[in-house]
C-alpha cells in the first residue's frame, strides 16, 4: 500500500522493457509515432512542473531539449568508440554508453536551466517568458554559428547519430519523469510549488522559500527536457539547430495548456493526442501554427483548466 | 513558546515620504497589542517592516534580541513571526487542508530526497503532518470541510482559515492585519473570542491592526496609536479612549459622525 507509486514505476519500467523486446514486430511507422509521443510526454510533463505546477511561464523548453540532444550526441559520436572498448559493443555496452550520453545531455541542460533560472526567476510572469524565449534563440543562434567541422556541426547540425533510442528508453524515462514530478508535487514538500503559483507573497509568509522552489522546478524541468533531447537525437539520427527553435517550445506549451496546467494525466493525454494529430494532419502543416495559436487563445478564455474534467484528478477524499 | 518584539526608532523613507518615523514599541511574551491609526497612518507598513517585506531606513527591529532587517520574509516566518493579510490571501487552487499543509513545509525534517524516495520515514512524516493539520482544523471546527476547495468557504471562514494557516507555522508572534474587515457584528463577536482563545491556547503574542474600535478596545491589553507614521499615544484601552491627542486624530472624528 505504502509503496504503490514505486511499484507502479517498476511495473512501467518492466512493461516498457517487455514491449521493447517485441518491438521488432510492431509496424515501423506506428512505432515511430509511439516513440515520438513518448518523447513529447517527457517534454510536456517536465514543462508542466515549471508552467503548470509552479506557475512560471517558460517559453524556452526546446532550448533545453536542444542542449540535451547535442550533449548526448556528442558523447556517442566522439566518445562512443572508446566507451564501447571499455564496456564492450554488445547490448550491455551500448546500453551503458547511451545511459551515459543521456545523463550528460540531461546534466548539461540542467546546468543551463540553473544558469538561466537563478538570475531570471526573480522576474515574474511575462518577463520570465521573454527571458526564456531569448535564451531559446541564443542557443539556436550559437549552435548555428559554430564551425561546420567542429563537434557541433554548425547550421547543418550533426548526422550519423546511432539509433539507440527504443521503446524501453523512451517509455522508461517517461515513467521516471512522471514518477519524479508526481512524487515532488504530491507531497507536503510539493505544496511549495503550488504556493508559488497561487500566491508568492502568501507563500513567502508561510515560510516557503519561493526562489529555491522556482529554481528546483526549473532545473528539474530542464533536466528531463535534456533527456528527451538525447532520446530525440538518437531516434532521428540527425539533429540541427532549427529543430530546437521557438516553435518547438510553443508545441510543448500547447500540450501543457491543452492538458491543463498542473494536471499530469491531462498533459500526458494532450501530448499523445497532439503527436497523433501532427502526424495525421501532415498535409495541412502550413496551417498548424495558425490553428495552434487560435487554440491557445480559445483555451485561455474558455477552459484555462484544460480539456479534461477536473473531477478526474482530484485527490481521494478522506473521511 | 512566547517571545518579545522590540522596535527602536524605526524609520522608513520612500523617496521624500516618511511612511514611519521614529517608531518605538515593545510586544512582551503573550501580550495582545493593538496598533491603530487613521487610514494611511502606516499600520500595514509597520507589518511589512516586521515581516521583512520592507527594510527600515533607520532604527532596529529585534525579535528575541535577533535583528530582523536583512532576513527574507520566509526566514522571518521560520523565526516565529506569522501574519495574515488585509485582503485574504489564501492559495485559491488548494483545499482547506492543503492551505494549512503549505505552512507545514517549513517544519519538515526531510526534504526533497524523502519526497522522491517515498520510504517509510516519508510516510510517517506525512501521516504526522496530516494528524497535526486535522487536529488544528478540529480546534477551529473546520475539520468537516478539510477537503473542500478553500474558495467555497464563507468569508468569515476564509478569514479564520488564514489565521489557522498562520498558526500552523507555529509562531511565537502572530500579526493580524484587519481581521474584522468586512465582517458582520456576529462574526466580529466570534473573532474577538477567537483571538483571545488563540492567545491563551497557543500561548503566543498577538499584534492586531484593526479599524473596528469595538474589537480593538474589547480585547487588547495595550494599544499603540500612530498617525502619519508617528506614534502619538500608547496605553491601555481606557487611557487611549481618554487621550485628547487620539480623540483629535482619530476617535474624535468618529464621535462627530455618530
Amino acid at each position: 500500500m505504502n509503496y504503490k507509486s514505486q511499484i507502479a514505476l517498476v511495473a512501467a519500467l518492466a512493461i516498457s522493457l517487455g514491449v521493447s523486446l517485441v518491438s521488432g514486430s510492431i509496424d515501423d511507422y506506428f512505432l515511430d509515432i509511439l516513440l515520438n509521443a513518448g518523447i513529447n510526454i517527457i517534454l510536456a510533463v517536465s514543462l508542466n512542473l515549471v508552467n503548470g505546477h509552479t506557475g512560471q511561464f517558460s517559453l524556452g523548453h526546446a532550448a533545453f531539449m536542444g542542449v540535451g540532444a547535442y550533449g548526448a550526441s556528442i558523447v556517442t559520436l566522439e566518445m562512443g568508440g572508446s566507451l564501447m572498448r571499455i564496456f564492450g559493443s554488445g547490448a550491455f555496452g551500448t546500453g551503458i554508453l547511451f545511459l551515459i550520453a543521456l545523463l550528460v545531455g540531461g546534466l548539461c541542460a540542467a546546468i543551463c536551466g540553473w544558469a538561466v533560472g537563478v538570475p531570471s526567476l526573480r522576474l515574474r510572469g511575462d518577463y520570465l517568458a521573454i527571458v526564456t524565449l531569448g535564451f531559446n534563440e541564443i542557443i539556436r543562434v550559437v549552435l548555428q554559428n559554430t564551425s561546420g567541422d567542429g563537434p557541433f556541426g554548425g547550421a547543418l547540425g550533426l548526422k550519423g547519430i546511432e539509433q539507440y533510442t527504443n521503446f524501453f528508453w523512451v517509455f522508461g524515462i517517461a515513467a521516471i519523469a512522471i514518477y519524479v514530478i508526481s512524487a515532488l508535487v504530491n507531497s507536503t514538500y510539493g505544496r511549495g510549488f503550488l504556493a508559488v503559483r497561487d500566491d508568492e507573497i502568501a507563500g513567502e509568509s508561510m515560510g516557503v522559500n519561493t526562489v529555491r522552489y522556482k529554481v528546483i522546478a526549473f532545473v528539474t524541468g530542464a533536466f528531463f527536457a535534456g533527456l528527451a533531447g538525447g532520446l530525440y537525437a538518437h531516434l532521428r539520427s540527425t539533429i540541427s539547430p532549427e529543430g530546437f527553435n521557438f516553435l518547438k517550445s510553443v508545441d510543448v506549451v500547447v500540450m501543457v495548456i491543452l492538458g491543463g496546467m498542473g494536471s499530469t494525466v491531462g498533459v500526458i493525454v494532450a501530448a499523445i493526442v497532439l503527436t497523433v494529430l501532427n502526424e495525421t494532419l501532415r498535409d495541412f502543416e502550413q496551417y498548424r501554427m495558425i490553428v495552434f495559436s487560435l487554440l491557445l487563445i480559445v483555451m485561455m478564455i474558455v477552459r484555462p483548466q484544460g480539456l479534461l474534467p477536473e473531477s478526474m484528478f482530484q485527490r481521494r477524499k478522506k473521511a | 513558546m512566547s517571545a518579545s518584539l522590540q522596535l527602536d526608532n524605526v524609520t522608513i523613507q520612500f523617496g521624500g515620504l516618511r511612511a514611519v518615523g521614529d517608531l518605538s514599541f515593545r510586544i512582551n511574551p503573550g501580550e495582545l497589542i493593538g496598533l491603530i491609526g487613521p487610514n494611511g497612518a502606516g499600520k500595514t507598513t509597520v507589518f511589512n517592516l516586521i515581516t521583512g517585506v520592507y527594510h527600515p531606513t533607520a532604527g532596529s527591529i529585534k525579535f528575541n534580541d535577533l535583528s530582523i532587517p536583512g532576513h527574507k520574509p520566509h526566514q522571518i516566518t521560520r523565526l516565529g513571526i506569522a501574519r495574515t493579510f488585509q485582503n485574504i490571501r489564501l492559495f485559491p487552487s488548494m483545499s482547506v487542508f492543503d492551505n494549512v499543509r503549505t505552512a507545514m513545509v517549513m517544519h519538515q525534517l526531510h526534504g526533497i530526497t524523502h519526497a522522491l524516495t517515498r520510504g517509510p520515514a516519508y510516510h510517517d512524516e506525512e501521516a504526522l503532518i496530516e494528524k497535526e493539520i486535522l487536529d488544528l482544523l478540529d480546534i477551529f471546527k473546520l475539520r468537516d470541510v478539510a477537503h473542500v476547495p478553500c474558495k467555497s468557504l464563507s468569508y468569515g471562514d476564509q478569514r479564520r482559515l488564514e489565521i489557522i494557516r498562520a498558526l500552523a507555522t507555529k509562531p511565537k508572534l502572530l500579526l493580524l492585519d484587519e481581521p474584522a474587515a468586512g465582517m458582520n457584528p456576529t462574526e466580529k463577536e466570534e473573532l474577538m473570542h477567537l483571538i483571545r482563545f488563540i492567545r491563551d491556547k497557543f500561548d503566543i503574542a498577538v499584534l492586531l491592526v484593526e479599524h473596528d474600535m469595538k474589537v480593538v478596545m474589547g480585547i487588547c491589553q495595550r494599544i499603540v496609536v500612530i498617525e502619519y507614521g508617528i506614534k502619538i499615544a500608547e496605553g491601555t484601552p481606557d487611557e487611549i479612549q481618554n487621550n485628547p491627542k487620539v480623540i483629535e486624530a482619530y476617535l474624535g472624528v468618529e464621535a462627530e459622525e455618530s
